[in-house]
């Protein structure tokens, strides 16, 4: 080894607690991107694969009842390369062991297999005998979570048909690699399952002998589904199509897209922060090292060694803190990845996830952990390869304090001498002092941002479950019902109150612009669903318009007093043209709302309910649910308590590991930023502390100087801190604000104060490390050597 | 006869560096007296500024007693020392230390901000010479001038013992003269005991009493009958 290689390896020894905290920072980012990257891409080529292979079909549409001669001129449609007919229905489910209500999609399987679309794959058994009609395959988590095997029966309210159907098999579909029941919020592989059937035995259940109600594409490629959508929406408009809608609105790969999408703002937003940090923190370092080593690389240039060396020979002291960084950011996200693939696993239900990192991923986040320390100590390294080895064997001259008028103001103010000296060296380096300060800033946000999500998501969940929705469950019909339902319902076992809700899938079309939504209507004065504007206020609706959310209204483009033309899908399929009379705020949702009586009368037919909110008396729920799967108008129910507990868990723990994260995140770079920075005033005024000491200063004393000086930029970063995390809260909103729902701008003072305290107590702990080497200072030796 | 200021009795001092042991006091009996200005001589590693440090209270003895006056400074605590640096010594170094980012007043003041009977700021710069420039910054002076405004901070306390650790090393010899001016003239106005470890012996000629020293002990103390004044001293 030569010996400035040993000089190398004893800095990188001397350096090694700064160079930790550095490299974390820098793991950060490389794990984090190297995390989301890898798992971007393998979602996304896993999910390519599967659709690919399993023939995942482009255009997809639902109708009421359309012949199968209809299909003849589906396939003749334009850029339709194939097209396949199935009946689709949903039914209560009565499974051996559970007694909550489950439900089930019902799906059937053509005659000839396998189908020509959205092909099932087989995990275990072995598909339905077309002849023997109750034998039926299920969607492989649904039997797992009910610990369903082969052989095994469980019976089906098939429009009011009990049916004992027969497990010959389970499967995975690239229809539902997220599988979410009517009304739930969270898939729930216990109470919700699809059922595939043979065509003949779901004709027979559903009455759709040579018939059919749901239809899937395949598109050519390169071919636009927009005009196919049309003309599917022209074909079935006689047979109750309820609009034909493309992958984008399929609800399994939607979930999967805003899946990615995260993914890809993840890796896009954080990242960059830590490496920015990284590179600064290097630069900062370096540019020390250099100082302080002026006289050494006077010597080695003297003694014949050239420029380049001695560049090279600084940038290898950062690639070594990189090469730590990244290997400890690789680490960091392998492990990362693996837990992230499980929570996945829990989500989306692909048969064979590649969620493996691929080699280029590791070796691209690798190469991008190591240009940003070397930018980072590049200008140190060309200052060095520049110095003038006459001039770097003199010592450098002391810095230079100027009298600026910052400066007057301090010295009427009659500090005490630390105090000035504290404030004249922020004035003295204000880049670096400015820069320290954004690295804990951003600290700052971080948690800012986290924290707010848990505030936003509170107001959420209380917005949601406890004014919005309060029913304690949803009776689900199969088909509109008339109002008298109610009367029923109210007299099935354990109902205490029930009130009516009605459900019309239309299509608002304003000019150009059309979107389809489903109207909702309720009783004026209903209590248990209600619709809150963002406010709280509880609203009800006047006959005579339509009131659609602000999310819609700008879809549409529409205001108040404006006119826009109601297509309904169901009854008559009449279009109507009605006035918007109201446009509301609202957290959920694309809403469109009528008052009771009016859409009825629209529909010119007495009032019908599609859903029944209903009041439990929970001792009585296992009575309520016997009765419901004995009613065979009822295809579902909805507990909401189940829903509201399973979705507050579930938040609620990817909350915790969200905070933990960000947290974790915010801590890191607190003591990467604030502990070089404290090591560095400490290098630079080790003589001038030790002055203090010998001049009679106690410890106590001259560490405020370095506390001081430290906790002053840390304090000074908070309200930056804060705006940026205002900041980036308000981004998120916006970038979460979907047509699902909206993320409220919940900005509360606690949210600011856990930021600080976070970062602070992090900052002040780092300091205190850094102050037990002050206490430790040699001051005989200190002031033997000369800067 | 004066009051005896320091005593040293036995005073020893080992460096362990690992192989070897350095004996850099081997058997050090000394008084100081007040008012006095001593000349400590002697070349290069016999032992002179190891020995004002313990004086200073910068440094422990390995052997030995130490006493100040009648305070015995061999075990004290270091929180004890500090307090008897702050309210009895001043130091005045080779490389002048000054706080880079205070000026010339705020440099003094750091002193006369905690010690129990201090002199003004502005008249200890008064004291050095420095009046007009007191509110400079350790950049914008000579190495003389901070030489002095050193000085005047370690006096600014009116401290009992000034020790002084080569404070002419880094000056040319006119500069040199001008702070040797002022450490005698604090030593006679104010009656300070000082002390002035130098490698150039010219300046022995100035002290009350020689002391030199050889591998780690005095080998020879002098008193000198015929003092000459700073400005005499050409080197
Ligand atoms: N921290 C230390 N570790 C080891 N040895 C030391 C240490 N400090 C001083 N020494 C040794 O102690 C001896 C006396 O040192 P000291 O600094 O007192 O000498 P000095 O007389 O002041 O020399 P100079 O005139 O060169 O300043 C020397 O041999 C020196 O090498
Ligand atoms: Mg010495």
């Amino acid at each position: 080894m030569q010996a400035i290689d040993k000089k190398l390896l004893k800095d990188f020894q001397r350096l090694w607690m700064q160079a930790i905290a550095i490299a974390l920072v820098l793991a950060c980012g490389v794990a984090i991107l190297l995390t989301s990257v890898g798992m971007y891409k393998a979602m996304s080529e896993t999910r390519t694969a599967y659709y690919e292979r399993n023939r995942f079909a482009d255009v997809f549409a639902e109708a009421k009842r359309a012949p199968d001669s209809l299909m003849a001129e589906i396939a003749l449609i334009d850029g339709v390369i194939s097209a396949e007919a199935q009946i689709s229905g949903y039914a209560t489910l009565d499974l051996p062991g559970l007694t909550r209500t489950a439900v089930g999609r019902i799906l059937s399987l053509p005659e000839t297999m396998p189908p020509a679309l959205n092909v099932p794959l087989l995990v275990s058994g072995r598909f339905p005998d077309p002849v023997h009609t109750d034998e039926v395959v299920v969607n492989a988590p649904f039997a797992e979570s009910n610990g369903f095997k082969q052989g095994d029966r469980f019976s089906a309210n098939l429009r009011g048909q009990r049916r004992e159907l027969i497990i010959v098999g389970t499967v995975l579909s690239p229809e539902f690699v997220y599988t979410i029941g009517p009304g739930a919020l969270l898939p729930d592989n216990e109470a919700f399952g699809i059922i595939w059937m043979s065509e003949r035995a779901a004709a027979a259940a559903f009455d759709m002998t040579g018939a059919f109600n749901y239809v899937s594409m395949a598109l050519a490629s390169g071919v636009q589904s927009q005009p196919v959508i049309d003309e599917v929406d022209r074909l079935l408009e006689p047979y109750g199509g309820l609009g034909a809608y493309d992958r984008s609105d399929h609800i399994s790969n939607a979930f999967l897209d805003s899946e990615l999408t995260e993914l890809r703002g993840m890796a896009m937003i954080l990242p960059p922060i830590f490496f920015g940090i990284a590179g600064f923190l290097v630069s900062m370092v370096m540019g020390r090292i250099i100082t302080l080593e002026r006289s050494q690389i006077g010597l080695l240039k003297a003694i014949g060694y050239s420029d380049i060396e001695i560049c090279i020979h600084y940038l290898m002291l950062a690639g070594l803190i990189a090469v730590f960084g990244v290997l400890l950011g690789w680490t960091a996200g392998t492990i990362l990845a693996r837990a992230m693939a499980g929570l996945y696993a829990q989500f989306f239900n692909f048969p064979y996830v590649i969620f493996r990192v691929s080699y280029w991923v590791y070796a691209a986040t690798g190469l991008v952990g190591i240009a940003t320390t070397s930018i980072g100590a590049m200008q140190a390294a060309l200052k060095a390869a520049r110095l003038a080895p006459a001039v770097a064997m003199q010592p450098p001259a002391p810095p230079r304090f100027k009298h600026s008028r910052v400066d007057k103001a301090i010295m009427h103010l009659r500090l005490s001498q630390s105090t000035v000296m504290i404030l004249r060296s922020l004035l003295r380096w204000p880049v670096r002092s400015f820069l320290t300060s954004l690295g804990l800033a951003l600290a700052v946000a971080s948690v800012c941002a986290a924290t707010f999500i848990n505030d936003a998501l509170d107001e959420i969940i209380d917005h949601a479950f406890h004014q919005t929705n309060r029913q304690d469950a949803m009776l689900l019909f199969a088909d509109e019902v008339p109002e008298a339902a109610l009367e029923d319902a109210r007299n099935l076992p354990g109902v205490l109150l029930a009130e009516s809700q009605q459900y019309q899938p239309a299509v608002l079309r304003r000019g150009h612009l059309t979107k389809r939504v489903a109207v909702e209507a309720r009783r004026p004065g209903s209590d248990l669903s209600r619709v809150l504007d963002k406010d709280g206020e509880v609203l009800d609706f006047s006959p005579g318009g339509i009131v659609l959310s602000l999310r819609l209204a700008d879809h549409l483009e529409v205001g108040l007093g404006d006119t826009i033309e109601v297509e309904f899908l169901t009854g008559r399929r009449e279009t109507v043209e009605v006035v918007v009379s109201q446009v509301v705020e609202l957290y959920f949702g694309l809403g469109a709302y009528m008052d009771f009586e009016y859409l009825n009368a629209l529909f010119r037919q007495a009032p019908r309910v599609s859903t029944v909110n209903i009041t439990l008396d929970e001792t009585q729920l296992d009575a309520l649910h016997r009765a419901v799967k004995d009613t065979p108008e009822i295809s579902g129910i909805i507990e909401m308590n189940v829903n509201r507990r399973a979705f507050q868990e579930t938040i609620e723990r990817n909350m915790l590991v969200m905070n933990a994260i960000y947290i974790g995140i915010a801590i890191l770079i607190t003591i990467g930023v604030t502990y070089n920075a404290a090591r560095i005033q400490l290098s630079e005024r080790a003589r001038e502390m030790a002055s203090l000491r010998i001049l009679g200063f106690g410890r106590g004393e001259v560490s405020y100087i370095l506390i001081g000086e430290m906790m002053l930029i840390a304090v000074i970063a908070q309200p930056f801190g804060w705006l940026i995390g205002a900041g980036i809260a308000r981004l998120m909103t916006n970038a979460f604000t979907s047509d699902l729902f909206a993320i409220p701008l919940v900005l509360k003072p606690s949210t600011f104060s856990t930021a600080s305290l976070v970062v602070l107590g992090a900052a002040l702990a780092s300091v205190l490390i850094v102050r037990r080497r002050l206490d430790r200072l040699d001051l005989v030796a200190v002031m033997k050597t000369r800067e | 006869m004066a009051e005896i200021i320091f005593r040293t009795q036995g005073v020893t001092k080992v460096y362990d560096t690992g192989q070897v042991k350095v004996h850099a006091l081997a058997g050090v009996d000394l008084k100081l007296f007040e008012a006095e200005l001593t000349v400590l001589l002697g070349p290069s590693g016999s032992g002179k500024s190891t020995l004002l440090n313990i004086l200073g209270g910068l440094d422990h003895v390995t052997d030995g007693r130490v006493w100040f006056k009648d305070t015995e400074l061999t075990n004290m605590s270091d929180r004890g020392l500090t307090r008897y640096r702050r309210d009895h010594v001043g130091f005045v170094f080779q490389f002048y230390n000054l706080v880079p980012s205070l000026t010339a007043r705020e440099n003094v003041q750091l002193v006369t901000d905690v010690a129990p009977d201090p002199m003004p700021a502005e008249e200890a710069l008064e004291l050095v010479g420095l009046g007009s420039r007191m509110n400079h910054f350790p950049s914008e002076m000579s190495g003389g001038e901070q030489q002095r405004v050193a000085i005047a901070r370690a006096i600014a306390k009116r401290p009992q013992i000034l020790l002084c650790d080569e404070p002419t090393g880094a000056l040319d010899s006119t500069t040199g003269v001008q702070v040797l001016e002022v450490l005698n003239d604090i030593n006679e106005r104010i009656g300070t005991t000082t002390v002035v470890i130098t490698h150039n012996a010219e300046i022995q000629r100035m002290a009350h009493r020689v002391i030199f020293f050889q591998d780690g002990k005095i080998s020879e103390v002098r008193v000198n009958e015929h003092r000459i004044a700073p400005s005499e001293i050409v080197w």
